[in-house]
């Protein structure tokens, strides 16, 4: 089950692995894009993060929205309205839950990812975020039918995660600033796909404490 | 690192702040963040822009009677967030719709179509019309498309007239969406330039060295060579424009009937001979005016022998990439329409228009 208290450790743990990896994300982005990812995803982060008090009296549904709005307004560039659309599109299916079982966390991430996905106007293989979210939904749903534990199939999402940041790498990109690079945006990892592995980490750390 | 600015992080809002104590007739949001008119009648469409800042006067320079109703800065370099321009449009909104003039980059794009979204959930009606207009990006399926540069002042100052001379929103989309389709672009640049967050070049240059193609971040251009005299800078560029062959891309409008997101190809075509133009000789921050004047020298000169016509010109600093040293070349294949709105009043802080009572000759030298 995924908890309100789970998801403002998400939130917390998520601003924490920003922080902590701003540099990391900052040198991705210099070396295929402009070098602001670190600087947009910490100063997004740490925004939900002071909001967390403010968000301990709100139902999920709400929880979410108001990430998803504060992400958009503070995170920037490219991906600001690319994360701010996962939790808006994601919240919508949440509707008067107060807690998500392992079923309604993949509609969740459906719904977010494909409203990534329609935003970004992105496929597979562009070298984006997208790149570690589709194999992460297929990893999901695979075990959920192998009725899997919560954690186990968080932990398994980690592992895709990881396999699919590390996929982008030898990847040509085809959106973003990155793209304007052609041929030369090979042999670099992309910094969305990263900033997307920690967050999925940092919900599976959040559940399994 | 020397600039006349207090602590980095606070110079964007300090600027604003210095722009809106320079003209009181603007009104200034710091949260969010935006530039607006005060004056704009009931029922006259709006017409918002928008972008990372660090490239004055562009937006906020140009929200006054006859071009923008609004403008949303970012951090220099960076897109603004759809909160800014949500908050920008409910504010400038008449009645009679809001338009979007978006330059073609990524950030730009995602975040005004997330608040075009925000603004078709209130009610106000809505458009985004892309400009993309530099020619140094090729092959533009493959990445992002081309990037939108100096066309985007002469979009909002055609479109600004159109909108105050009562064009509904559609026509004023209309107008933007032609404009975008008859304008190309292309820049060098002499020298790098500093964002002050960041305290260093954004790239480096050789003292012997330039970059040709270069968009408005310092972003990688078509090549990077010796520097050359500006007749031979200027012909390069200008072989660039008119070599550039049709341009077929797809963009995003929102259709107007459902207010749905709709695929919509656009069509450049190649410049020819006997073609009519408005044209842009851009510096970029650190150019001085002499200079500019070199620059449009050859290329008024270029575009005699190519058999083309210069209808109207501007020569000076509208679009910059803070104090970069260079220029840019914009032209736009002009029809009549486009002439005249050209002609209408504007008055805002980074260009103004005489009415066409008060001066006939302004700009207009080579006019038939
Ligand atoms: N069209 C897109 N679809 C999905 N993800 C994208 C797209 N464009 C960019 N991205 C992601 O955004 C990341 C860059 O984000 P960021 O640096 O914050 O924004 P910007 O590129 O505007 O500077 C890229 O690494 C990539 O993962
Ligand atoms: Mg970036």
């Amino acid at each position: 089950m995924l908890t309100k208290k789970n998801v403002l450790i998400w939130f917390e743990k998520s601003a924490d692995a920003m922080a902590e990896h701003k540099q990391e994300l900052h040198l991705l982005d210099a070396a295929i894009g402009d070098g602001d990812h670190g600087i947009n995803m910490n100063r997004g982060f740490g925004k939900l993060a002071l909001e967390l008090p403010v968000m301990g009296a709100m139902t999920l549904q709400e929880i979410f929205k108001h990430a998803g709005m504060v992400l958009l307004s503070t995170v920037g560039g490219a991906s600001g309205p690319l994360y701010g659309t996962l939790f808006l599109k994601g919240a919508a299916t949440v509707g008067t839950s107060e807690a998500l079982d392992a079923s309604a966390v993949l509609t969740f991430f459906d719904a977010g990812v494909e409203g990534l996905v329609a935003r970004g106007r992105t496929e597979e293989n562009d070298k984006t975020m997208y790149d570690v979210w589709a194999p992460v939904l297929r990893e999901y749903e695979l075990c959920l039918e192998a009725e899997m534990e919560f954690v186990e199939i968080l932990a398994a999402c980690v592992c895709a995660a990881e396999v699919g940041m590390k996929a982008t790498i030898p990847m040509l990109a085809r959106k973003g600033r990155a793209s304007y690079l052609g041929e030369r945006s090979i042999g670099h990892q992309d910094p969305g796909a990263t900033s997307s592995y920690y967050l999925i980490n940092a919900l599976y750390e959040s559940i399994r404490e | 690192m020397k600039k006349l600015i207090n602590n980095p992080s606070d110079v964007v809002n300090e600027q604003l702040l210095g722009l809106a104590a320079a003209h009181p007739e603007l009104h200034l949001s710091l949260a969010p963040r935006y530039v607006c008119r005060k004056d704009i009648p009931q029922g006259k469409v709006a017409v918002v822009s928008g972008g990372g800042s660090g490239h004055d006067p562009l937006h906020c320079g140009y929200v006054g009677f006859g071009m923008l109703d609004g403008a949303c800065p970012g951090e220099i370099f960076t897109s603004p967030t759809p909160d800014q321009m949500y908050e920008c449009a409910k504010h400038v909104d008449r009645g009679a719709g809001v338009l979007f003039i978006v330059k073609n980059y990524t950030g730009d794009v995602l975040n005004f179509e997330t608040s075009a979204e925000l603004c078709k959930m209130d009610g106000i009606q809505v458009q985004c019309i892309l400009i993309d207009d530099d020619v140094a990006v090729k092959g533009g399926g493959h990445t992002s498309g081309r990037r939108g540069v100096g066309l985007t002042v002469l979009a909002e100052k055609i479109v600004g007239a159109a909108a105050q001379a009562g064009y509904s929103l559609g026509a004023c989309a209309d107008l933007c969406r032609r404009i975008n389709q008859n304008g190309r672009s292309m820049g060098v640049a002499l020298s790098s330039c500093i964002i002050p967050e960041a305290g260093e070049t954004t790239f480096l240059l050789d003292n012997d060295e330039i970059e040709l193609g270069i968009g408005i971040h310092g972003e990688q251009g078509v090549e990077r060579r010796c520097m050359a005299s500006v007749d031979i800078l200027v012909e390069l560029m200008v072989e660039h424009i008119f070599s550039d062959p049709e341009y077929v891309r797809v963009a995003r409008e929102m259709n107007s009937a459902s207010g749905e997101w709709e695929d919509v190809q656009l069509v450049s075509t190649p410049f020819s001979r006997g073609e009519s133009f408005i044209v842009l000789v851009n510096g970029m921050g650190g150019t001085p005016p002499g200079e500019l004047y070199g620059v449009y020298r050859k290329f008024a000169e270029l575009c005699d022998e190519k058999g083309v016509s210069i209808k109207r010109n501007l020569v000076g600093t509208y679009i910059s990439s803070l104090e970069m040293q260079g220029c840019s070349i914009t032209m736009l294949r002009a029809d009549d329409e486009m002439v005249r709105l050209w002609d209408a009043r504007a008055v805002t802080p980074g260009l103004c228009f005489p009415s066409c009572d008060d001066v006939t000759s302004c700009g207009t030298s080579n006019a038939d």
